[in-house]
C-alpha cells in the first residue's frame, strides 16, 4: 500500500501532463478549419461596452475564423496596456488625453463603436408610475449638495403637475472607478461652471456629497432602499431592471427622455469635420430630440501599425462591426447604434489609417 | 502488482539499496521543500519592492502628508489617505469586538458545555461559513442585513443610545457599522475553529483538578481552561484581525464608500483594501496610480505593524500564563 501512493501520485501527474499536451493541438486544428495568418488579436479595456464586443468578436469568429480575446479590465487599464503595447487594441468610454496621446507620440486613433447613455434614477414611492424631469442646474446643485430637498420650489417649478415629498434628497454615486461616472461628470462640467472648477471630470472624483455604491447594482440598490434617494446607471441597466428615471431637459429646452434613438440623436446632432480624431463629447448635444448625458465608446488602434497583418486585421473587424448587422446586434442589447453619417466618416477614417499603415 | 514483491521480506543486501534510495529521496525531499520555504518570503520581499516603486512618485509627492491628510482627488490630483488607514482600522475593531465574544463563547460552549451529538454538527456548520466566498457575503449584505439595519437595528441603536455620539446623525443604511458586522461574520469562523481547537488541546486534569478543588463548571473554565489557552486564543484573535483587515469586496459594498472620517458609526466610511479595488482598475493618472500603489504599501505596513503588536502580545501573555499555571 505505501508504494502505491507515489505511484498513484506519479499517475495522476502524467494523466495531468497528457491531458495538458492533448490540449495543445486544440486551438491549431481549430485554426486548419479557417486558415489564417497569425493567432487573432487581443485587446482591454472598458466594461461598459462589454457584453456588446464578446458579441460581436464571436460572431465575427464565426463568420471569419479571426479570434478576438477581449478582455474587460476598466478603461484605464484599457489606455494603460494600450500605451505599454501589451494588446492590439485598446478600448475605453472616456477618451484618451493630450498626455496621453503624447506618451504614444500621437500614434493612436479613436475608433467611435456604440452610444451609451446616462439616466438618474430615483426612489419616491408618492409618484408612483409618473416621471421626474429634471433640468441641468437641478442636476448640478443637486449632485453639489446645494439642493437637498425633493420639494425645493426649483424642483416643484419643473415638476408642476407632481406633489413633491418634504424629503431630505440622499445623494448616491459610483464609488468605483467608471466610464458612467466619466460621462455623467463630463455633462456636469459642460453644464456647471461651478462643477468644472471645483470638481471636474475623470473616471473617479471627490464627489461634494452622497454615498458610493460599487458599480451600477451598488448604486441601484442604495437607491431602491432608500426612500428619497438618486444615483445614476447606465440606460441599459435601468431598462433590464425596469428602474425609474427622469427626463432631462436638453440644450434645446426639450424634456427628453433618454432611449436608444434620444441616445443616437444625441451623436447625430454633432457636427465633425471630415479630418476628425472622433475625441468628441456628445454630452449636452445639440438638436432637438439629443439626450444629453450620451457619450460614445471607443476602440483605441494604431494610426501607423509597423505589423501591416495587424492593423488590416483591426481595420477588418471595425469595418464589419459598423455594417447595419453589426449595429442591429448592438441595438438587441440594448445599445444605441452610431447615426449613419458618423459610421460613414468612421469607414472613410478607417481606411485612411489602414492605407497609411500598409504602403 | 508489484507491491506483494516489494513488501515481502527483502534480503540484506536488498535492505542496504533500499535505504540508499531511500536517502537520496530525502536528499530530493529536503531540497523541494527548501526550495519552497525560500520561495514564499522572496515572492513577499519582491511584493514589497514591486509596491515601493509603484508608489515612489506618490511618496515624493506626498511623503508622510499622505498619512494624515483627508483629501481624495484624483481630478486634481490631491492624495491623502488618513480616512483610509482610518477606516480600515476601525471597520476591523468592530469586527472584532462582536466577533470574539461570541466566536469564543461558541467555542467555549462546544468544547466544554454542548452535549456530545451537538459539537460536531455545530462546529462543521460554523466552519462552512468560511467556505462562502466574500463577496456573496457582500451581496447578502447589500440585500438582506442593510434593510434590516437601517428599519430595525440602527433606529433602536439611536433611540436607546442616542446620546453616545457614535450613534448620531442620520441613517443611510451603508455604513461603518454596517461593514463591522459584515467583517464580524466573516472572521467569526475562523476564531471560533482555531479557539476550539485550543480549548481542545487544553489538559484534562486542568478542568479535572479544578473540579476536585470544589469549582462549579464556569469556574472551572475560568480559572482553569482560559489562562491555560490563554495564548492560543490571543493567536485565533489575530489570525481573524488579519482577514479583517485585509477583505475588500464585502466591505465596499456595505461602506458607503465615503472620503470623511465621522465620529458616528452609522456615517459612511472607506477602507484602504475597498479604494484599491474601486479604483485600480479605472485610474488613468500616473499619480493616482502611485497614490493607490503608496495606499498597498501602507496596507501592508499597517498588517506588519498590527502582527508584531499581536505576537509581542502574545509573547507577553504567554508568560503570563506560565506564570498562572505555576500559581495554581
Amino acid at each position: 500500500m505505501p508504494s502505491l501512493t507515489p505511484r498513484l501520485a506519479l499517475g495522476i501527474v502524467l494523466f495531468t501532463l497528457a491531458c495538458g499536451g492533448s490540449d495543445r493541438p486544440s486551438p491549431g486544428s481549430g485554426g486548419d478549419r479557417a486558415p489564417r495568418r497569425g493567432a487573432g488579436l487581443t485587446g482591454a479595456g472598458a466594461t461598459f461596452p462589454n457584453p456588446i464586443y464578446t458579441k460581436w468578436f464571436d460572431a465575427y469568429a464565426k463568420e471569419t475564423g479571426v479570434r478576438i480575446n477581449y478582455q474587460s479590465i476598466g478603461s484605464g487599464g484599457g489606455i494603460r496596456q494600450f500605451t505599454e503595447g501589451t494588446v492590439d487594441f485598446g478600448a475605453t468610454d472616456g477618451p484618451m488625453t493630450d498626455e496621453q496621446i503624447a506618451a504614444v507620440q500621437g500614434n493612436v486613433m479613436h475608433i467611435p463603436t456604440v452610444i451609451g447613455a446616462v439616466v438618474l434614477t430615483y426612489n419616491l414611492p408618492s409618484l408612483g408610475a409618473t416621471k421626474l424631469r429634471f433640468d441641468s442646474a437641478a442636476i448640478a446643485d443637486i449632485y453639489l449638495g446645494r439642493l437637498t430637498k425633493w420639494n425645493d420650489p426649483r424642483l416643484a417649478r419643473l415638476n408642476p403637475r407632481v406633489k413633491l415629498p418634504d424629503r431630505d434628497i440622499i445623494v448616491v454615486h459610483r464609488s468605483d472607478g467608471s466610464g458612467t461616472t466619466y460621462v455623467f461628470v463630463d455633462y456636469l462640467s459642460k453644464v456647471s461652471t461651478e462643477w468644472g472648477k471645483k470638481v471636474g471630470k475623470a473616471t473617479s472624483v471627490n464627489w461634494p456629497v452622497g454615498l458610493g455604491g460599487k458599480g451600477n447594482e451598488g448604486v441601484t440598490q442604495q437607491v431602491k432602499q432608500t426612500e428619497g434617494a438618486i444615483g445614476y446607471v447606465e440606460l441599459i441597466y435601468a431598462i433590464s431592471n425596469q428602474l425609474p428615471y427622469a427626463t432631462v431637459k436638453n440644450a434645446a429646452g426639450k424634456d427628453v427622455d433618454a432611449t436608444l434613438a434620444t441616445a443616437t440623436a444625441a451623436a447625430a446632432g454633432i457636427d465633425l469635420p471630415p479630418d476628425t480624431d472622433f475625441r468628441v463629447s456628445i454630452t449636452d448635444a445639440q438638436g432637438a430630440d439629443a439626450y444629453p448625458i450620451s457619450s460614445f465608446t471607443w476602440l483605441l488602434i494604431r494610426k501607423e501599425d509597423p505589423d501591416s497583418a495587424r492593423a488590416r486585421s483591426i481595420r477588418d473587424f471595425a469595418v464589419w462591426m459598423l455594417q447595419p448587422a453589426g449595429q442591429r446586434m448592438a441595438a438587441d442589447l440594448h445599445y444605441a447604434p452610431l447615426p449613419v453619417p458618423i459610421i460613414e466618416l468612421v469607414q472613410r477614417r478607417v481606411g485612411l489609417a489602414a492605407d497609411a499603415a500598409s504602403p | 502488482m508489484t507491491v506483494t514483491t516489494e513488501t515481502g521480506l527483502p534480503g540484506r543486501a536488498a535492505l542496504a539499496a533500499f535505504l540508499q534510495r531511500a536517502n537520496q529521496g530525502d536528499r530530493v525531499f529536503k531540497g523541494l521543500l527548501t526550495l519552497a520555504a525560500v520561495a514564499v518570503p522572496t515572492l513577499l520581499a519582491f511584493l514589497v519592492f514591486e509596491l515601493w516603486v509603484g508608489s515612489r512618485l506618490a511618496i515624493g509627492q506626498f511623503g508622510f502628508g499622505f498619512l494624515t491628510t483627508s483629501t481624495w482627488d484624483p481630478v486634481a490630483e490631491e492624495f491623502g489617505a488618513l480616512p483610509l488607514i482610518f477606516g480600515t482600522l476601525i471597520s476591523s475593531f468592530l469586527g472584532l469586538l462582536i466577533a470574539v465574544p461570541l466566536s469564543l463563547g461558541v467555542a467555549i460552549y462546544l468544547t466544554e458545555f454542548a452535549p456530545k451529538a451537538l459539537r460536531q454538527p455545530i462546529a462543521f456548520l460554523i466552519g462552512l461559513l468560511a467556505a462562502i466566498p466574500s463577496v456573496v457575503y457582500g451581496l447578502w449584505g447589500i440585500f438582506v442585513l442593510i434593510p434590516l439595519l437601517r428599519t430595525t437595528a440602527f433606529p433602536f441603536l439611536q433611540d436607546t443610545l442616542g446620546f453616545l455620539p457614535f450613534f448620531q446623525g442620520p441613517i443611510y443604511g451603508p455604513s461603518m457599522l454596517a461593514a463591522g458586522i459584515i467583517l464580524a461574520i466573516m472572521v467569526m469562523p475562523y476564531i471560533m475553529s482555531v479557539g476550539r481547537e485550543v480549548l481542545l488541546a487544553v489538559p484534562n486534569t486542568q478542568r479535572e483538578a479544578a473540579l476536585a478543588l470544589g469549582a462549579t463548571r464556569w469556574e472551572a473554565v475560568i480559572t482553569a481552561v482560559l489562562p491555560y489557552a490563554r495564548s492560543g486564543i490571543v493567536g485565533a484573535v489575530i489570525l481573524g484581525l488579519g482577514r479583517a483587515l485585509g477583505e475588500t469586496m464585502a466591505v465596499t459594498m456595505l461602506i458607503g464608500n465615503r472620503h470623511e472620517i465621522a465620529a458616528s458609526l452609522f456615517a459612511p466610511g472607506y477602507t484602504m483594501a475597498a479604494a484599491i479595488a474601486n479604483e485600480f482598475s479605472e485610474a488613468v493618472g500616473d499619480l493616482h496610480l502611485s497614490a493607490l500603489a503608496y495606499v498597498a504599501f501602507l496596507l501592508f505596513l499597517v498588517t506588519v505593524i498590527v502582527n508584531a503588536g499581536a505576537r509581542l502580545l502574545i509573547w507577553r501573555v504567554a508568560r503570563g500564563s506560565a506564570a498562572g499555571s505555576k500559581a495554581l
